[in-house]
């Protein structure tokens, strides 16, 4: 039952998750592919979406998954939206109580150790997957290295990059690739 | 700090997170600025040091940063009802706007104009991922055996099918371990 299922998938990504960022992607990309209700390219797209809108990227791709996937749209995002913030709502109710001894307590600190360079490593496993979805879409090879829109992809992610380490704002860089998307698939037929 | 289990606190705590939730683009640690000016200075709800502790508890219990502030704020407000209103605030205005967006990003989603903005969309995301990586490698711990967890972490999700629980799993354990031992060491 797709209901149960969206509940459950969530609530685990809920569970497993720790740091904030896009230490979420790594786990959520795993589901989306394990129940084909995105792939890569799509879960791209909607982190886009999702930078460009208020609110947690948890929560909007639960309600955004809930709603494409379920008969039932909105019954669906509530299910999956209930299910990702299940466990750090109960977790949290836990914690709140003894959170003084929480905050010193060795075994949290020591699994804490591990948990940090491990989620480095998870998304860098993420950059590859989503490098690869963004420049050979269609497969590696080498005749994809001249074909137009490697190079457009090529230009746009090494400008954004730049932009991005000066800090400039999430939306900006959304927006500004957006329109640099649009100029590049318009001007295609004069100098693709 | 004393709890105060009155409707309108629990109101306000409500309306104050829905605030929180709809104003803010990228997250829960985008979110903390705007958290830290309502509910320590304007509301009085909690202390400068208790937004510290939060950032330091969400990051080392799981889920999402949004999630784990407001159910804790609302905990230590208004107990167990302020949780849950806090939360269900913080949750509400994503639930709404993008409940909105799903039925009109798929009926946009098939016209090429759209098409060439998300191949421009992609490539700029995939920057954004790359800064998120570098900002979680510089909070890190640098220890020798980091470095091999964060490789390890790596090759094991990119090159293998093991699942990333398992991986998330290991690698906790291995941390505690190292970090026991090398107390241990430290204590001879």
């Amino acid at each position: 039952m797709i209901y149960l299922q969206l509940f459950l998938t969530f609530f685990k990504i809920g569970l497993f998750t720790f740091g904030g960022g896009y230490a979420m992607i790594p786990l959520i990309e795993e589901e989306m592919l394990a129940h084909a209700w995105m792939d890569t390219e799509q879960l791209i797209n909607f982190m886009a979406v999702s930078e460009s809108t208020p609110g947690p990227f948890a929560i909007n791709i639960a309600t955004y998954v809930g709603s494409v996937t379920a008969p039932i749209g909105l019954l669906g995002s509530a299910c999956a939206t209930l299910g990702v913030v299940l466990p750090s709502f109960l977790i949290i109710l836990l914690v709140a109580r003894m959170y003084q001894k929480f905050k010193t307590n060795r075994i949290v600190a020591g699994c804490m150790n591990g948990l940090k360079p491990a989620v480095v490593g998870l998304i860098a496993g993420a950059v590859v997957t989503m490098g690869s979805a963004v420049f050979f879409p269609a497969g590696w090879a080498l005749s994809v290295l001249t074909s137009y829109w490697f190079i457009v992809s090529s230009i746009i992610f090494v400008g954004m990059l730049v932009l991005v380490f000066k800090k400039a704002h999430p939306i900006v860089v959304v927006a500004l690739s957006a329109a640099l998307g649009i100029a590049a698939g318009v001007l295609q037929p004069w100098i693709g | 700090m004393e709890k105060r289990r009155d409707l309108k606190t629990i109101f306000q705590l409500f309306v104050t997170f829905a605030k929180i939730g709809g104003f803010t683009f990228g997250g829960g640690l985008a979110m903390l600025p705007l958290i830290q000016h309502e509910t320590v200075e304007r509301r009085k709800w909690v202390t400068e040091q208790d937004i510290m502790d939060i950032l330091a508890i969400a990051e080392s219990t799981p889920g999402p940063i949004a999630i784990n502030s407001a159910t804790f704020i609302g905990y230590q407000t208004a107990g167990f009802w302020g949780a849950f209103a806090a939360t269900f605030g913080v949750i509400l205005p994503s639930f709404v706007v993008i409940s909105i967006i799903a039925t009109v990003l798929t009926a946009f989603q098939q016209n090429l104009y759209v098409q060439y903005a998300f191949n421009g969309i992609r490539a700029g995301m995939l920057a954004l991922i790359v800064k998120s990586l570098w900002t979680m490698y510089k909070k890190c711990p640098k220890h020798a055996w980091s470095y091999v967890v964060m490789v390890a972490a790596f090759a094991l999700s990119a090159f293998t099918g093991i699942n990333v629980v398992w991986i998330i799993l290991g690698c906790a354990a291995f941390g505690l371990a190292a970090t026991l031992i090398a107390q241990r060491r430290a204590e001879k």
